[in-house]
């Protein structure tokens, strides 16, 4: 016996797909009355900026940026030391190559393990992940005028390859030591400007010093971040309420304010013979303020790792402190990653404040060039303001970006 | 036991902390020669506050208000600009125009990525300053005046019958009320739509219109005039105040076109395909059943972008708008005490929040017995 079920012929009925671009743009641009007007009058817009832009780049001499490149870069550097941040990039880029074939190692075994296929990444999409920074290295050497600079940096480029594939090939063993080599290669790199006959942070300026302390803020102020985030869930009130006190009050202030304390205030908070220079004094600021968000960070990766982790590890008979390290916090702050590059990204935005008090960061050299005797007076505010922005935009562009993809790749937010 | 200790002994440590602190602070304080109290509050102010009135022999206490109220004025007038032009964008990049959709993308990922303080200073030397001087300010048809110490736009000036108008305003809106009231109930009894809202606002326009007309017109239309030097009449503002709130107001858009368009986006597909099969118009599905999903979401993301909002306003320092951020940063200049001065600015930002976080608990139980 057999029912004959009725039959709907999907095709029959089904839309027809656009084809070429003229349905496409009846289907995209041109679909309603109010769609025509709107795609009308942005389009006219857009030329107009577009066009305004390009005949203002193309009239323009950029002789401010070419003559104060140095200035926007590395601030008063001694001219006669410039091997040692040429030898801190390169560290850097080791750094960076580094872990991010470490990471991508990692990945590769955890995926052969599984026997899952590895995925390469290919050059087309390391191009189209990075093109922001690629663009913005290239305009930078442009302003140069000599061959050396785009010599180096091919040659940094070239360190960061080559360490990446270093740390691919790694075994096991030594990749789980990854983090310290990290560290040591970012002292190495603080050692190369600062130790024998070099300048100390405090004689640091432009984006080397936006850099800086970012990356010192973030470092030093997640330990105190990690401990007032266990504060803040612990049982003992007198503890808890310390945490909250500290986090809420910082949350509830600007960072300007923490910045006036650390210029005007902290000086007499201690010993009168014990007087930082103004960089520690703001990176001390810095800190205390990052200390709070990185918190608030924490507790957010706290409350991702389910409860019944921690009844399990109570019944299997691990201590309070066990439990903690070694089953809440690395789940905890695995799922904290992309957070804390929301955070570094919205802290490396924030380092232009310290321009305010006259640190001479990024932001306020480029109001020091306007005021040289050559470019005095002569309103070029939008010229070094939008290589500030550029510079400012590539980078917290790019990091929202691999945070977002982060964020895909370990299943943070989905539930 | 263990558990009292620990607690007595992480006390013991931030009193001691604490005290040591006071301690080189009252010391420091008193070998500078500086006061250890608030007394100096009464002290005169030293400095000018352009468009404040304020003389500076008023006293400290009393410039300290001014820059309060310079603030609010930023706050007040900062957040609904932000709300409806983050709401605009948030929704443009959903937009099934391609072109539109595009366009908001590249303004939320432009503004979103670069420093607030840099886009106050770019607005401020880059557009601002560049206007002309006050003597050949560009002139609107009196409806827009703008140089580059003052921008004055057309504002509404009150003429003699304007108290008893706002009576008559007062008393459409208590009408309107009724009205609404009314209408549902009526809509509850018999089940025929209400449409409440369009009713309302009917009812009081009408009253407002004869009020206005009967009194013969209680108020005008004040249009901004260069006489000579001076800036007289519309609503005028400071350079450096349209500069910090343009700037303010289209950064903090961006962050809110984000949250808008991911609340629209958390909302389940289903909702979506639930409405469209129980045949609602494009317009119900969003009023009925995206947007109250949606905002339930939104909300509280906003809410603390408005916290973020008021706290940037004191990034004003930096171009000499005199709100109270920058005015502390003069009086210490000035040779006022910083520890205390400072002490009172954090004190001023703890109760923004505070008032800003009371409101997202209200707005959060609100949202959750919505929710049940």
């Amino acid at each position: 016996m057999t029912v004959e079920a009725p039959v709907f012929d999907e095709t029959a009925v089904a839309v027809e797909p656009a084809r070429g671009p003229m349905d496409w743009a009846r289907k995209n641009l041109f679909n309603t009355w109010y769609n025509v007007l709107l795609t009308l009058a942005l389009t006219a817009l857009l030329a107009w900026a577009v066009v305004g832009l390009a005949r203002a780049l193309l009239g323009t001499d950029f002789e401010i940026i070419r003559v104060n490149l140095r200035l926007f870069m590395i601030g008063d550097f001694p001219g006669d030391q410039l091997w040692r941040p040429w030898t801190a990039t390169y560290l850097i880029a080791t750094l960076v190559g580094f872990v991010a074939g470490s990471v991508a190692g990692g990945a590769r075994d955890r995926a052969s393990e599984a026997g899952l296929p590895v995925v390469r990444t290919t050059l087309r999409q390391v191009l189209f992940r990075f093109w922001p920074i690629i663009a913005l290295v290239l305009i930078i050497l442009a302003f140069t005028t000599t061959m050396t600079p785009a010599l180096l940096t091919v040659g940094a480029a070239g360190a960061g390859v080559g360490s990446y594939y270093l740390g691919r090939a790694l075994p096991r063993a030594v990749r789980r030591w990854t983090w310290l080599i990290a560290l040591v290669l970012l002292l190495a790199a603080y050692l190369a400007l600062a130790a024998f006959g070099g300048v100390g942070w405090e004689g640091w300026g432009g984006l080397q010093l936006n850099l800086f302390l970012t990356v010192a803020g973030i470092m030093f102020a997640f330990p105190l971040g990690l401990l007032l985030a266990m504060g803040r869930r612990s049982s003992l009130p007198v503890i808890r309420t310390i945490s909250v006190g500290y986090i809420e009050f910082v949350r509830g202030v600007p960072l300007i304010t923490l910045l006036l304390a650390g210029a005007f205030a902290l000086g007499f908070l201690i010993p009168s013979d014990l007087r930082p220079g103004l960089v520690t004094r703001m990176l001390i600021a810095i800190t205390a303020f990052e200390a709070a968000y990185i918190a608030e960070v924490v507790r957010g990766g706290f409350q991702a790792v389910p409860h019944g982790q921690v009844e399990a590890a109570q019944a299997v008979g691990l201590v309070p402190w066990k439990t903690m390290r070694l089953i809440v916090l690395p789940q905890a702050l695995r799922a904290t990653i992309p957070a804390m590059v929301g955070q570094f990204i919205s802290l490396f935005k924030d380092t232009t404040l310290v321009a305010i008090l006259g640190v001479t960061e990024l932001l306020d050299a480029t109001f020091i060039v306007n005021s040289q005797p050559a470019f005095l007076g002569q309103g070029l505010f939008v010229l070094t303001l939008g290589f500030a922005a550029l510079v400012f935009w590539v980078g917290s562009y790019t990091m929202s970006r691999e945070s977002r993809r982060l964020e895909r790749r370990l299943g943070v937010g989905e539930r | 036991m263990l558990r009292l200790i620990a607690q007595v002994a992480a006390a013991a440590i931030v009193a001691f902390i604490a005290y040591v602190l006071w301690f080189n602070l009252t010391n420091n304080l008193r070998a500078a020669g500086l006061p250890t109290d608030f007394d100096f509050l009464t002290q005169p102010l030293g400095v000018d506050i352009p468009g404040s009135g304020l003389s500076p022999s008023a006293p400290i206490w009393k410039g300290l208000l001014v820059g309060v109220k310079n603030t609010l004025a930023l706050v007040v007038v900062g957040i609904p600009l932000l709300t409806i032009i983050g709401v605009l964008v948030g929704v443009a990049r959903l937009s099934t125009n391609w072109l539109v959709a595009k366009a908001a993308g590249l303004y939320v990922e432009i503004l979103r990525n670069i420093p607030p303080l840099l886009i106050i200073y770019f607005v401020f030397n880059a557009v601002i300053l560049q206007f002309p001087v006050l003597q050949e300010s560009m002139n609107l048809g009196d409806f827009l005046i703008v140089n580059n110490r003052y921008i004055a736009v057309v504002g509404l000036t009150a003429q003699p019958d304007f108290g008893p108008f706002l009576l008559i305003m007062a008393g459409a809106l208590l009408v309107a009320v009724g009205v609404w009231w009314w209408r549902t109930r009526r809509s509850e009894r018999t089940g025929v739509h209400h449409h409440r809202f369009v009713w309302s606002l009917a009812v009081f326009s009408a009253i407002s219109i004869i009020g206005f007309v009967a009194l013969g017109g209680p108020f005008g239309l004040s249009r901004p005039v260069l006489d000579g030097r001076a800036l007289a009449g519309g609503y005028q503002g400071l350079a450096a105040y349209w500069a910090v709130l343009a700037a303010l107001v289209l950064y903090t858009a961006s962050h809110v076109a984000e949250i808008v368009r991911g609340s629209i986006l958390a909302v389940p597909k289903g909702q979506t395909e639930a409405a469209n099969a129980i045949a609602l118009s494009p317009f119900q599905r969003l009023r009925y059943v995206v947007m109250p999903q949606a905002l339930r979401i939104a909300i509280p993301p906003i809410i603390s972008q408005y916290l973020n909002y008021t706290k940037n306003t004191s990034l004003a320092i930096a171009i000499g708008y005199a709100e109270i951020t920058r005015l502390t940063f003069q009086m210490i200049g000035n040779g006022q005490p910083a520890p205390q001065m400072i002490a009172i600015l954090m004190g001023i930002y703890l109760a923004f929040s505070l008032v800003i976080s009371l409101i997202v608990n209200l707005v959060n139980r609100r949202i959750q017995l919505v929710a049940q």
